[in-house]
């Protein structure tokens, strides 16, 4: 079983963007399972998410307490709220970021995990030059589907097209298209650096 | 089809097949999701004839549904925690009157301190108020019970709760097979009424009624929950017979024909369950899950059948009795009577503490040594209990609990759970 646990704020679209995760995974042909953390959601107020992937009938119904992803849709949360708690030590970990995670001051994380498994992605800019709009959700959904695989573009569109519509799903589909393409990129100068 | 839908939305679709004429409800979370998706069905034209009436409070929901049920109206409404217990006079009187209206109630902890979180007391609250009580553990089932709830309630002219765990089920995201609208059609005949407030045919419904008849009133209630008991089982065969899966049904059992520790349960945290006992298995202990399903009717035979062959009881309970301890624990021990067995109430996840499977797996395994208190309370945070006991033995005025447990708690937005 794959555990995802997303990290964000209360209008990030952090619950929408498990539930969309989830009709990937649906679409791939796997069992999913997404929830939200229950809380009084409060715009701004720090927000959490679940995910989990299987090959079959999902019954755990407890938190995402070791995930084997983590994806944080702000990182001021960072200084906040100790999202890498319980993250496997094998895990991915997608931040939403212009800068590298040793740039915000990750370095002990890059160093603790695998590195090919850890990037950035500016979603909240790739998301403002296709929707007007800072909701990076759709491009980390993107972005994630480049770090590992686990779900493919195709799928996180077609799960984007089903939660919206119209000009909205087509935005955000091209934001997550974007996001692709950075973490891709990313992923191969990173590759060739370290056979460098 | 099989489709991967929110919770709420599936038993929203569920209810729309079952072709309800009047839905009323006032939102209250987690259950407005569920009446919000049949609204845009109503509103769309998917589900006609149908009138869905925005009433002003829980109390006018249920007396909305009494009339229309009355009139001959298939009816459904849904509420959860404060909202159950502000209809709770005319709950009475719906299955007082014998009115088979289904309701899910998505089940929420009752205030104070307010809470909007899981657990079970709220329909617990309502236990003796004579409507049947349908206990779901996965979206799947809680969408396939309320086909079922409409059956049943209308063969028994009773009414019957649908209980889903509020968020935890309500408000996740998984698969789900959605039946057609022919398959339900054949399963679910048009509601023909037992009694009905027809000009045609002028009847009085409510009438008083004194020492003379009251009792035999009320033992018919009874009757009729003793015959669902029948009904259930028969209703999910049918049901696995046309649709091709088991929901529904008394009961649902998981490894516990061998199994010398049995745990008894209510609702999705069978499921977690069900993980625990695989985990235990693989190490080597003889370990099962009881799922109750129908609470009430509560199949006394069914559970003791069950339970018989067990050395051990571990009943797990969402819901908890001030000054006694388990509520679903007394119901599983008047099944048991005269058995000798160990038996163990466990109370967890009140609002909406997580019930995690390492919790469960401890808690279980100091069962299976017998050093498990008769009554637990898992994973409580003995600390600010006992400084608040201290608190209140040095000060008269300690102020008020929550706020202090809140304050010694720190509220952290940091903790996952």
């Amino acid at each position: 079983m794959l555990q995802i646990r997303i990290h964000g704020r209360g209008g990030q679209g952090v619950v929408t963007a498990a539930e969309m995760l989830s009709i990937a995974a649906f679409e791939q042909g796997r069992h999913a399972q997404a929830f939200p953390s229950f809380g009084s959601e409060r715009t701004g107020a720090p927000v959490v998410a679940f995910c989990r992937f299987d090959d079959k009938e999902i019954r755990l119904r407890e938190p995402v307490l070791a995930p084997d992803v983590l994806i944080v849709q702000d990182p001021t949360l960072l200084h906040q709220v100790d999202v890498f708690q319980g993250l496997k030590p094998d895990g991915y970990v997608l931040i939403n970021s212009s800068r590298s995670l040793d740039e915000i001051g990750l370095a002990d994380i890059s160093a603790r995990f695998r590195r090919e498994r850890l990037t950035h992605v500016p979603a909240t800019e790739i998301a403002r030059a296709h929707l007007g709009r800072p909701l990076p959700n759709a491009a980390l959904l993107g972005g994630f589907a480049a770090l590992s695989g686990l779900v493919s573009l195709q799928a996180v569109s077609h799960a984007i097209g089903v939660k919206f519509s119209g000009r909205i799903a087509a935005s955000n589909i091209a934001a997550a298209a974007e996001a692709f393409e950075f973490v891709r990129q990313e992923m191969q100068e990173s590759a060739h650096a370290q056979a460098d | 089809m099989l489709k991967q839908i929110e919770g709420s939305r599936a038993v929203a679709e569920a209810v729309a097949l079952c072709r309800p004429e009047v839905i009323c409800a006032y939102p209250i979370s987690p259950q407005t999701h569920i009446v919000e998706g049949l609204g845009e069905l109503v509103k769309a034209g998917t589900l006609t004839p149908c009138e869905f009436i925005n009433v002003e409070s829980e109390f006018a929901a249920m007396s909305v549904a009494i009339g229309a049920s009355a009139a001959g109206g298939r009816t459904y409404t849904a509420t959860a925690s404060q909202g159950l217990l502000f209809m709770c006079e005319a709950v009475y009187n719906a299955s007082g009157l014998g009115l088979p209206i289904v309701m899910t109630v998505a089940n929420r902890a009752i205030g104070a301190p307010i809470n909007i979180w899981n657990d079970h007391s709220d329909s617990m609250s309502q236990r003796d108020s004579g409507w049947l009580q349908l206990f779901a553990e996965s979206n799947q089932e809680a969408l396939d019970m309320h086909i079922q709830a409409f059956k049943l309630g209308e063969e028994l002219s009773m009414p019957v709760m649908v209980c889903m765990d509020g968020f935890i089920l309500t408000h996740a995201y998984e698969r789900a097979d959605m039946p057609t609208q022919a398959e339900v059609d054949a399963f679910l005949p048009p509601y023909e009424p037992r009694q009905v407030l027809d000009p045609a045919e002028p009847v009085s419904i409510g009438a008083m009624v004194g020492p003379e008849a009251f009792m035999e009133v009320r033992y018919l209630a009874h009757a009729k929950q003793t015959m669902a008991l029948e009904r259930i089982p028969q209703i999910a065969d049918e049901f696995a017979q046309r649709f091709g899966r088991r929901s529904g049904g008394l009961l649902s059992s998981y490894r516990c024909e061998d199994a010398e520790t049995i745990v008894v349960a209510l609702g999705s945290v069978v499921g977690t369950l069900q993980d625990a006992v695989d985990e235990m298995r693989d190490g080597g202990r003889k370990v099962g899950v009881l799922g109750i399903r129908s609470f009430r009717p509560f199949p006394l035979a069914a559970v003791r059948a069950a339970l018989q062959g067990a050395q051990r009881v571990v009943v797990l309970e969402k819901s908890f009795s001030v000054g006694l301890g388990g509520v679903l624990s007394t119901d599983v021990r008047l099944a048991l009577s005269g058995l000798l067995l160990h038996g163990y109430t466990v109370v967890a996840g009140l609002g909406g503490r997580a019930i995690t499977k390492a919790s469960l797996i401890r808690t279980l395994s100091q069962a299976m040594a017998d050093q498990l208190p008769p009554l637990t309370f898992m994973d409580l945070d003995w600390g600010i209990v006992n400084r608040q006991l201290e608190r209140e033995k040095a000060t008269r005025r300690s102020g008020p609990i929550a706020e202090n447990l809140l304050r010694d708690v720190g509220v952290v937005a940091s903790k996952v759970h």
